[in-house]
């Protein structure tokens, strides 16, 4: 094991080149562009035994990682903002094909006005796509993600998305462990499906279809997505058993003994865990969870945490014009039937790559009282 | 007389096809060119519909259905795994001429520029058939349309997207016209024996779009082909050659047989004319230039 420093955006281009991406097709844009220059310089220096196709748009990109994907290839890249949007046709297309195909989106504000700098309304526009989400909190975790989002996925036959955040997360270097090679190629053995295009099996994919078997077809895809809530616990725990990294779908962080939940996800949840830290100290009853996993909505893990408290708190760093911040609003309709009555306060924060301070969120935290609202906007100017 | 038609059948009798289409025939033809070890990679077009509703098709290669803008991009993915898997495959992108000339020039000018190995058919029935004959920018000036209709007929001329082609400088660029079967298939086998982007562009007349008897086909193809209108050259590194140099048929003879053009003056007509004369006789400098300054 080698321990490297390196940028959110290396930690990508790392985990693909681990994962042994066989065809790499991706179009730069900021601030995602060091993933693809790194994995050109791995490819140029053949330390990358992969096709890297330059393609002229994202769109041809996925159009691409598709069509490898489907000749049984484990396709890779990477996008940001407007690049995650144009692709948008083609992520319908990877999920309905069922093609395992792996990205990393640099969460990027979308435009106008022009912004290059994060929040998470790129990729959660993306979210019924049929694609798996991980929210990653630090580099490491961007790597590790990578390995484990191709094994998930190719289990059960989505495409995932590793996301992180645009220069918090994409231009800070930080050390991360590369684990040995052979050890990975254990985990995570070469990908071989059980159709694909092969004129010595053939098979017509994606034709014309009815009504009378469509329907079918989009329950399979659900089905997988229940699966895929199991698939990534247990990859999650065979990794830590291997690597020394537990993953699961929500982390819990000084969660035992609470009675306040501070829900927050990507990098912001590290200074989250520093307010926690302060509070606990403090003596105050609150714990944090990190939304790792977005897609499947690991449902029945928040019920279990929203049973145990009496007030929950929000931070959407992106939001659902005409209704509220998106991490809230799945929160609550996990609860409703449930009958988990339990206050949620749902802020609104850091837009367009606003900081999101530890002051933020300890005021974020005392606002939170009386009967909540549907939108907190916080630090409105 | 015998015809060299090769006589390996790659393609079923049960496809979804209009009586008397054309496109379906050309995608027969090319793949009694390309052979079994061949997959195809076919956009929204009437292809779409054709191959056959799930789970069946009527081809017995591997398909891959992708979306409209996509046959060049989706074909390059499907490239870069036969080379990573150190395969032969054929990968032939098959496409109409909307997915070619119009919402999907952006990936195939891409694909072409980046020298991808792939095949790529346009089968020009000069009109977005499949939705039901609206207008594309392969449509000859003068056509009705149903986005074209009465005076609004067609304004503007069909895009050059052979000559767009060759100036990717891609080893390969060809015309062909489903009335001669022959030189097509042979066209395709040549293409097959480059690296690199090959493009072809066939003719594939469509009697319900086109407004003519589908029994009249082969002669509104040729009408086509020996008018001028759709002269049948290929381009190989750069070098023109004519494949038919004769233009025995005028722009009138060619129009008077389809119901696309019933509404069009004579002056029209006239004028259209010498728009044909000038462009083949570009085509025959071309020829002259460029067929000798290589070689």
């Amino acid at each position: 094991m080698v321990k490297k420093v390196v940028t959110g955006n290396y930690a990508a281009s790392y985990g693909a080149k681990a994962s042994r991406a066989e065809v790499v097709a991706a179009y730069p844009i900021t601030p995602q562009t060091q993933v693809v220059e790194k994995i050109a310089s791995f490819v140029a220096n053949n330390e990358m035994d992969a096709e890297y196709i330059k393609v002229e748009s994202e769109h041809s990109a996925m159009a691409a990682c598709v069509g490898a994907s489907a000749a049984g290839c484990r396709a890779y890249t990477a996008t940001s903002a407007q690049g995650l949007a144009l692709m948008h046709e083609m992520l319908h297309w990877a999920a309905n094909a069922r093609l395992p195909v792996v990205m990393a989106n640099v969460n990027r504000a979308m435009g106008p006005p022009w912004t290059v700098w994060t929040d998470q309304n790129d990729s959660l526009s993306q979210r019924d796509t049929g694609w798996l989400q991980f929210y990653c909190e630090n580099s490491q975790e961007v790597f590790d993600t990578t390995i484990q989002a191709y094994k998930i996925c190719e289990k059960i036959s989505l495409p995932g998305m590793v996301v992180l955040d645009a220069f918090i997360l994409s231009h800070t270097s930080e050390p991360v462990e590369i684990y040995e090679q052979d050890r990975i190629d254990k985990f995570l053995p070469k990908y071989a499906p059980r159709y694909k295009l092969d004129p010595s099996e053939t098979h017509a994919f994606g034709g014309l279809t009815t009504p009378e078997w469509y329907y079918e077809l989009r329950y399979k895809i659900q089905s997988a997505m229940d699966e895929g809530l199991k698939e990534i616990e247990s990859v999650g725990k065979e990794f830590g058993k291997m690597f020394g990294r537990k993953y699961g779908l929500i982390e819990k962080y000084r969660c035992d003994d609470i009675d306040t939940l501070l829900v927050m996800s990507g990098s912001t949840a590290s200074t989250g865990k520093e307010v926690i830290d302060r509070l606990r100290d403090n003596g105050e009853r609150i714990g944090l969870a990190r939304m790792r996993v977005f897609r499947p909505f690991p449902k029945q893990e928040m019920r279990k945490l929203a049973e145990d408290v009496n007030k929950i708190i929000v931070v959407d760093r992106n939001i659902s014009f005409g209704n509220e911040g998106i991490f809230f609003s799945e929160i609550k309709s996990a609860l409703y039937n449930e009958n988990i009555d339990v206050p949620i306060y749902g802020f609104v924060a850091g837009l367009g790559g606003r900081d999101i301070t530890m002051k933020d969120i300890e005021g974020m935290i005392k606002k939170a009282e009386g009967k909540p609202g549907d939108i907190i906007w916080w630090g409105l100017k | 007389m015998k015809l060299t038609i090769p006589e390996e059948e790659l393609m079923g009798h049960g496809n979804l096809s209009c009586q008397g289409c054309w496109g379906s025939l050309a995608m027969r033809y090319a793949l009694k060119a390309l052979g079994k070890d061949t997959i195809a990679v076919i956009p929204a077009c009437c292809w779409s519909v054709i191959d056959g509703p799930f789970p069946y098709s009527c081809l017995k290669i591997p398909v891959f259905h992708t979306a409209f803008e996509t046959a060049a991009s989706a074909a390059s993915g499907v490239s870069a795994a036969m080379k990573i898997k150190g395969k032969k495959t054929t990968v032939l992108a098959w496409a109409g001429d909307g997915g070619t000339f119009d919402i999907g020039i952006q990936a195939l000018s891409g694909a072409s520029e980046r020298g991808d190995n792939i095949i790529y058919i346009c089968y020009d029935n000069e009109a977005y058939m499949n939705t039901g004959i609206q207008r594309s920018s392969a449509t000859p000036y003068g056509a009705w349309t149903t986005t074209t209709p009465g005076k609004k007929f067609k304004s503007a001329p069909k895009k050059n997207m052979v000559e767009i082609m060759i100036a990717h400088k891609i080893p390969y660029t060809a015309t062909a016209c489903i009335a001669y079967p022959e030189d097509f298939i042979k066209k395709v086998k040549k293409a097959k024996g480059f690296q690199g982007t090959k493009y072809i562009q066939v003719l594939a007349p469509c009697p319900t779009g086109w407004r003519y008897d589908p029994a009249k086909t082969i002669e509104v193809s040729k009408a086509a082909v020996d008018s001028g209108i759709y002269p049948l050259y290929e381009v190989e590194n750069g070098v023109y050659k004519i494949n038919k140099k004769v233009k025995n048929k005028t722009v009138k003879e060619y129009i008077k047989m389809q119901g696309r053009f019933s509404h069009l003056t004579d002056e029209i007509i006239d004028e259209m004319q010498k728009n044909v004369d000038r462009e083949w006789e570009l085509l025959l400098r071309k020829e002259e230039f460029y067929g000798h300054t290589k070689k």
